[in-house]
């Protein structure tokens, strides 16, 4: 276990950043691995949609059964579509699109490249005068972006469909009035900052588990650590990111009606 | 030719861990060298330094006037084109089959066309002789099948320097002669420069042109194989003979009292009988070395070796310069044995017809 300083934490970072450096650097080199692109997004996509979908529902679930009970006491249940849409939208699915890019994808592809590294292969490839970042890292991240953009749309409509069964045939909602307060507090860039928090965390896990991966040691368990750490560094990371960009937004869009 | 490899001051080390300091030898263009030393020596960081997979905390290697310590991420990838490098374990792409593993770099590094490729792939898959398991993933094989496939896909770009990183690990007896007679005979043909890393001490007898000990951190000795096959050094010798009497413990390096006590006891009764040392360490003084097959041509190296190391003869240890004057003479004697007898023959041939005339007349 490597011990825990202060000049450890530092220079992980520092190559952390600069590991991401060299993706946005080599992602402009030719030729672009395209074949790679694909099948890793296939891949990272046939891992995350199931469970995305059914991580999805009850979250959608959840909501509206919380904001159907607190408009029902502050008796404003016509704005339970509205609240409901808004919460999904905002924060339910970047939220559930960050742990299941972190948890299914990120750790798929940092378990892969670990054990590409513990076999040599990756220091093959680089004896053989190919770049492993331009070679495997570059689609990788790509693909998790793209994928994780994908997921960020399937969780807001299975959530928002959720939220609409739930407080329509469960809890007697009028569905007319659901609908129709839709756009009465969300509005259209509120799905733009999903998409743009989905993209940034797809890239940010995608960086963190390559990272890892790339510099996983010591054997089969070397990689069992790395895909550890790899989720757990990731989950604090999108948090914390999402805390941020949560904040700047607010500061940037005025929210509807004010 | 190959590429002459020089390495100077180079010092690495893992945290506070130092893994061995001021190495400093040269692999002449051309020649084979094996690096010989005990278990977790640090043989593999410096293969790996050697290619810069590993950057060395002090020190240069010099490769065609390209300093691979302290050069640009680019010369760096140019550079190591020139290099074939066999991993522990052949290092193939997991998920690719044989015949794609070996053609990745052809693929990556040339606009050959498949057809091209192809034949080039199965004339490298001849020489290891694996005709026939192109097909096959890296998992469906045998250990010392995949190190077979990784060094054909080693060999595919006609490096000039080409590394090994234990050959005959996990081989049987039989596909290590097989081996170390293709390593001979590559180097015959392709005349690049073959740096080995092994424990085998038949091969390090056999097929080097040059030998090397890494032990307590430091390189103990470095040079034509007859200096270290002959040496005296306590470290060298142990090694070579595969005895447990020695600077060399089990687990660490013992201390100086032990080691001398136990060699004070040690009844000196020479080398090992023959079969009786282990990893093939049996054997006396400097065994001929092994050369290429009939029909090939002969190693270029091995003139340029010879020019050298009468050179630098009267440098080296009584010993080896014995050694190699001998080795020398049976050479001559070889070279000149055969023309000797067959004008020996002529002249029989020429006094029987001679005489078969004289008897005619």
């Amino acid at each position: 276990m490597a011990s825990v300083t202060l000049t450890g934490g530092v220079q992980q970072s520092g190559r952390l950043f600069a590991l991401f450096l060299d993706v946005v650097r080599l992602t402009f080199r030719r030729p672009f691995q395209f074949r790679e692109f694909i099948q890793q997004a296939w891949f990272i996509a046939s891992v995350t949609i199931l469970p995305t979908a059914l991580v999805a529902i009850p979250f959608g679930a959840v909501i509206a059964l919380q904001l159907g009970t607190l408009t029902r006491q502050i008796s404003a249940q016509s704005f339970t579509g509205a609240a409901s849409v808004l919460a999904v939208i905002r924060e339910a699915s970047p939220i559930v699109c960050a742990l299941l890019i972190a948890g299914a994808g990120g750790s798929a592809i940092c378990a892969d490249l670990g054990s590409r590294k513990i076999r040599d292969e990756i220091d093959a490839m680089e004896v053989l005068g190919i770049s492993p970042v331009q070679r495997l890292v570059v689609p990788r991240v790509l693909a998790c972006m793209l994928v994780s953009m994908a997921l960020n749309g399937l969780v807001s409509v299975v959530g928002v469909t959720g939220g609409y069964f739930f407080n329509v045939v469960l809890q007697h909602g009028t569905p007319g009035a659901y609908l129709a307060s839709f756009s009465a507090l969300a509005q259209l860039p509120d799905l733009y900052a999903g998409e743009l928090k989905a993209l940034i965390f797809g890239l940010i896990a995608a960086v963190v588990a390559s990272h890892k991966g790339l510099n996983a040691g010591g054997g089969p368990k070397g990689v069992g650590d790395a895909v550890n750490q790899s989720v757990v560094v990731t989950f604090l990371l999108l948090f914390f990111v999402n805390f941020v960009l949560t904040a700047v937004y607010f500061q940037v869009v005025p929210p509807k009606g004010s | 030719m190959g590429v002459e490899v020089s390495v100077a001051g180079l010092s690495k080390s893992f945290g506070k861990q130092q893994i061995w300091q001021d190495v400093t030898l040269t692999l002449p263009p051309g020649e084979i060298s094996v690096l010989l030393g005990p278990s977790g020596t640090g043989k593999s960081v410096f293969l790996k330094s050697l290619v810069g997979l590993l950057k060395p905390d002090a020190g240069s290697i010099f490769i065609k006037d390209v300093n691979l310590a302290r050069c640009s991420e680019h010369q760096l990838y140019e550079t190591r084109k020139l290099f074939g490098v066999l991993f522990q374990d052949g290092a193939l792409f997991g998920s690719m089959n044989l015949y794609d593993n070996i053609a990745f770099p052809l693929r990556e590094h040339t606009r050959r066309s498949e057809s091209d490729i192809k034949s080039i792939v199965m004339e490298k898959l001849d020489m290891v002789g694996l005709n026939g398991t192109e097909k096959k993933l890296p998992g469906e094989i045998s250990g010392g099948m995949r190190k077979r496939a990784g060094l054909a896909r080693a060999l595919v770009l006609d490096p000039e320097i080409i590394l090994f990183d234990e050959p005959d690990s996990g081989l049987d007896p039989v596909r290590v002669a097989y081996l170390n007679q293709l390593i001979v005979d590559l180097n015959a043909q392709t005349d690049s420069t073959f740096l080995i890393v092994t424990h085998d001490i038949g091969t390090a007898r056999t097929v080097p042109d040059n030998l090397g000990l890494l032990f307590r951190r430091e390189l103990v000795m470095f040079g034509p194989r007859e200096v270290l096959l002959t040496s005296e050094e306590a470290v060298v010798k142990q090694f070579l003979n595969g005895r447990r009497e020695g600077p060399i413990g089990m687990s660490e390096e013992k201390d100086a009292a032990q080691v001398a006590a136990e060699l004070a006891a040690m009844v000196d009764d020479g080398p090992p009988a023959p079969g009786t040392g282990p990893k093939g360490a049996s054997g006396v003084g400097v065994p001929p070395q092994l050369q290429p097959s009939p029909g090939l041509p002969e190693r270029k190296a091995a003139v340029r070796r010879q020019q050298r190391v009468m050179q630098l003869l009267h440098t080296l240890p009584d010993k080896a310069q014995e050694a190699v004057r001998r080795a020398l003479a049976e050479e001559r004697e070889q070279e000149i044995g055969p023309g000797m007898q067959a004008s020996d023959q002529t002249v029989a041939l020429g006094t029987e017809s001679s005489a078969a005339g004289g008897a005619g007349l």
